[in-house]
């Protein structure tokens, strides 16, 4: 990388091998540390109806998905912070979603196409304040055996009301 | 009326900036200062003529005219008058006006100063500050004008338009929107404007050091003059990023601070290369190297800005910050494109004047030390910008959009950080030059022991993380370093003036108010990795259904539910009112009031914990829900956060620590106390002219 010959100007021999030396192994250092990481981390962010495609590969895999939350399906057990909700397929795509008219509306389409794969979902935790009707549920977590998606994290997005700077809820 | 008037003004200020950017280039090519005075009176006349447009905005918003679109969209009858005001920046057009006027205000400031010593830079300095200043102008009338109202045109259909279309009829809505509830906190009015100071202030540095370029100066006298604005810069943006988390963490009811979100990153970056700037330009000043170096990191810092500005909104990456999205893409990237084209043409130009006057000689010596924070700083970028943008990578490469999440960005930067850390505690004892590792071991080996007595002590006391071990004992170690050295300057100043110990660590940090400042923020950082290590290593959580006098225990305390009350507040909220007791170790110690408010104009409800905070921790709680009839039963979430409350503090800290380095620094010492006085008056008026 470009860095240490920027910062060592004119190197005379020998005096500056060792900051040569000494800058690649940190870069080096940074750049495994990114790869390693990556593959770790990585997840992939699916909508509804690629999970279903793709189950049976996913299966037990930590991935992301995005879906429309169906109002009348939000069922929540106060005593064990159980929660039950469905979400409905929509574009992953933010050019598909613009598209077809926007966010909210796309959702609104959602919840009301009952053609669309639907997955039920189950987190345990506090319901966000921002959980309700043609929202968008931004999950993480796992599918299990029983076709249903484990969250572990949970994040809202409601368009309808707020287009402007409308923040996260997490968990 | 008043929006022709504030349209108007913006446009002016367009054509004005166009202006003197166009007779600031030709009077340097014909070497006619009329021409360039001609220039400053540009760029100055744009400051009056945004805030006629940022305060047409406000009485909009104040008088409730909802029949344009950007008040509808922020405000409602129910808000108080000083959250109608700061709805100035609750969106994006608004927020777009905001970082234009705070732009222009800026470099108005700069122009105002004297310039004789700089007469050739001043010309190409407002140039980048007024073509970054037009393109925000462009921008905003272009795709994000506030003034367009909503209008019922002669065929039926609602529209939205600056200029009332033809046969059409406005449209007056009785009430607006409102603000997103969950934006109604103090944190959250203060922290997007601290973040736009930040963002504008490193506009400055960045046109003075393109001005440098440009004008083919070798010397620092870019940095010397900026190196001000630098400071001021990076402590709005840190105080806009720690006031973020500090709303997060209020408001969010998860118990966190940082979600590494594209947002959150976009913010986050600049501060990152704003912050490696910081430190490599005193390399330049002290001993003529990185030359190259520091002009790349703020010509990246610059970048960011912009990307930090607009990335979100461009609907290229999705965030959970549902950011309204425009067609100001295409053109934002076509700006940054250009302006790193630009830029890197000139520093290619410009290489070889920016040759180091020396080179590094010794692995431990200070520059040694810069140089490899520069390097772990630009690492967190790398991870932070790896991060934010590998689901466009991955689906470029794969075509499936993968993503990584925060575990992602916390092992990657963890051994960054704690690397950052371990320089805080060493750099500052290297000496210029040449440092071997017998100055640096007997400068300590005393904060070493304690640092030890430390670790022993929480081995102890039951810790058993080793990420705790690693980061509490680095951050004892430089905390214990720096102490040491503040009580060395001291004492060696108490011995030879005679002045008391209070006396000579004032007079001592006000000599090298830089030295002793840039001390106090490491200590600031510090204090808030220690917050931050709390909660990340130590959070611990429950939730529990209650019945009246039933009670639950966390992290040594025990939470009692008492009662419950429900009742409507008149500013338009439904609150859900708590009462819930807390004892530690059979003491009582008060009561706390988690709470959930209902607004009903925009349907919401909002969840606001009760809070216990000390030194040692929070306990947080969060109601869940309760039985609405009986008011019996309620549930709760409880969170017991260790030492959270050193990050807030920590971030007071910086702030107090950056005016220290910030303020002009006396020059010379001089032996007798009462010129002493005098001399500093005078210096500091002549600095404060710089």
């Amino acid at each position: 990388m470009d860095e240490v010959n920027v910062l060592n100007e004119t190197p005379k021999k020998g005096g500056q091998i060792k900051f040569l030396i000494g800058g690649a192994l940190i870069i080096a250092a940074i750049v495994l540390l990114i790869f390693t990481n990556t593959k770790a981390g990585a997840q992939y962010f699916l909508t509804v109806d690629e999970l279903i495609d793709r189950q049976d590969e996913m299966m037990g895999k930590e991935v992301r998905i995005s879906g429309a939350v169906l109002g009348d399906s939000i069922d929540y057990n106060t005593d064990t912070l159980v929660l039950h909700f469905s979400v409905a397929h929509v574009p992953g795509d933010n050019k598909d979603i613009e598209a077809a008219g926007g966010l909210a509306f796309v959702l609104h389409q959602a919840v009301n196409d009952p053609s669309l794969n639907r997955i039920p979902v189950e987190y345990v935790g506090v319901m966000p304040d921002l959980l309700r009707d043609e929202a968008q549920a931004i999950m993480t977590g796992k599918m299990g055996d029983d076709g249903v998606f484990y969250a572990e994290e949970l994040l809202l997005k409601c368009p309808t009301k707020y287009e402007e700077a409308v923040p996260e809820q997490s968990s | 009326m008043i929006s022709n008037l504030g349209f108007g003004a913006l446009i002016i200020a367009f054509i004005v900036s166009l202006y003197g950017i166009v007779t600031a280039i030709l009077g340097q090519r014909k070497n006619n200062f009329q021409l360039v005075e001609s220039a400053r009176s540009a760029m100055q006349l744009t400051f009056p003529l945004i805030t006629i447009t940022a305060i047409s905005i406000i009485i909009l918003l104040v008088r409730g005219n909802y029949e344009v679109q950007y008040v509808y969209n922020v405000t409602s009858n129910a808000m108080p008058t000083y959250l109608k005001i700061t709805a100035l920046w609750g969106g994006q057009s608004g927020s777009l006006v905001f970082w234009a006027w705070l732009m222009s205000a800026f470099a108005t400031a700069v122009t105002l100063r004297k310039w004789d010593r700089d007469r050739d830079l001043l010309p190409w300095v407002i140039v980048v500050s007024l073509i970054t200043l037009a393109f925000f102008l462009i921008m905003i009338i272009g795709f994000e004008n506030p003034f367009r109202r909503f209008w019922f045109s002669a065929d039926g259909q609602e529209m939205v338009a600056m200029f009332q279309p033809a046969g059409s009829q406005l449209i007056t809505p009785q009430d607006g929107r409102g603000l997103n509830p969950l934006l109604r906190h103090p944190g959250m009015i203060i922290h997007p404007p601290m973040l736009y100071l930040g963002f504008v202030s490193f506009v400055i540095p960045f046109a003075f050091g393109m001005a440098a370029l440009i004008t083919g100066r070798k010397d620092d006298r870019w940095i010397r003059l900026t190196r001000r604005w630098t400071l001021v810069a990076w402590m709005f943006l840190s105080i806009g990023l720690v006031l973020g988390s500090r709303w997060a963490y209020d408001v969010l009811g998860w118990g966190g601070y940082w979600a590494w979100d594209p947002v959150e990153n976009a913010a986050f970056m600049p501060w990152l290369t704003g912050t490696a700037f910081l430190h490599s330009v005193m390399i330049q000043e002290k001993r003529g190297l990185f030359k190259r170096w520091n002009v790349i990191l703020i010509i990246m810092t610059y970048l960011l800005v912009i990307l930090g500005t607009f990335l979100t909104r461009s609907g290229v990456l999705s965030s959970v910050h549902a950011f309204a999205q425009s067609a100001i893409g295409p053109l934002f990237f076509v700006f940054i494109a250009i302006t790193m084209l630009v830029s890197i043409a000139l520093l290619i130009t410009r290489w070889g004047d920016l040759a180091s006057e020396g080179q590094m000689t010794s692995l431990l010596s200070r520059e040694s030390l810069f140089l490899i924070n520069n390097l772990l700083f630009v690492g967190i970028l790398a991870v932070v910008f790896w991060g934010t943008v590998y689901p466009l990578i991955s689906e470029l490469l794969t075509g499936q959009k993968v993503t990584v999440g925060p575990p992602f960005y916390e092992r990657s930067t963890g051994p960054l950080f704690a690397g950052l850390l371990l320089l805080m505690g060493v750099a500052p004892l290297s000496a210029w030059g040449h440092s071997t590792w017998k100055t640096l071991g007997k400068a300590m080996w005393k904060p070493a022991i304690a640092t030890l007595v430390v670790l022993i002590g929480m081995a102890i006391g039951g810790v058993r993380n080793p990420g705790a071990f690693l980061g509490l004992g680095l951050s004892a170690f430089v905390i214990f370093i720096t102490l040491y050295e503040f009580w060395r300057g001291m004492r060696a100043r108490h011995k030879r003036s005679g002045e008391n110990y209070l006396e000579a660590l004032i007079k001592l940090a006000g000599r090298n108010r830089r030295r002793y400042g840039g001390y106090i923020i490491h200590l600031s950082v510090v204090l808030m990795a220690i917050g931050i290590l709390g909660i990340e290593v130590f959070q611990t959580e429950t939730q529990a259904k209650l019945a009246q006098g039933e009670s639950v225990s966390l992290g040594g305390y025990t939470v009692m539910y008492k009662s419950l009350a429900e009742f409507d507040v008149n500013d338009g909220r439904n609150v859900a009112r708590a009462v819930v007791d807390v004892y530690k170790d059979g003491k009582y110690l008060g009561e706390l009031n988690p709470r959930r408010d209902y607004y009903y104009d925009s349907q919401q409800p909002m969840t606001i914990p009760g809070v216990r905070s000390t030194l040692e921790d929070d306990l947080y709680i969060i109601l869940v829900n309760w039985e609405q009839i009986s008011s019996r039963g309620a549930t709760f979430k409880i969170f017991h956060n260790p030492l959270i409350n050193w990050l807030w503090i920590g971030g007071i800290v910086l702030i107090l620590g950056s005016f220290i380095a910030a303020w002009p620094d006396a020059e010379k010492e001089v032996p007798v106390a009462v010129s002493n006085k005098r001399k500093n008056q005078k210096t500091q008026t002549a600095a404060s002219t710089d």
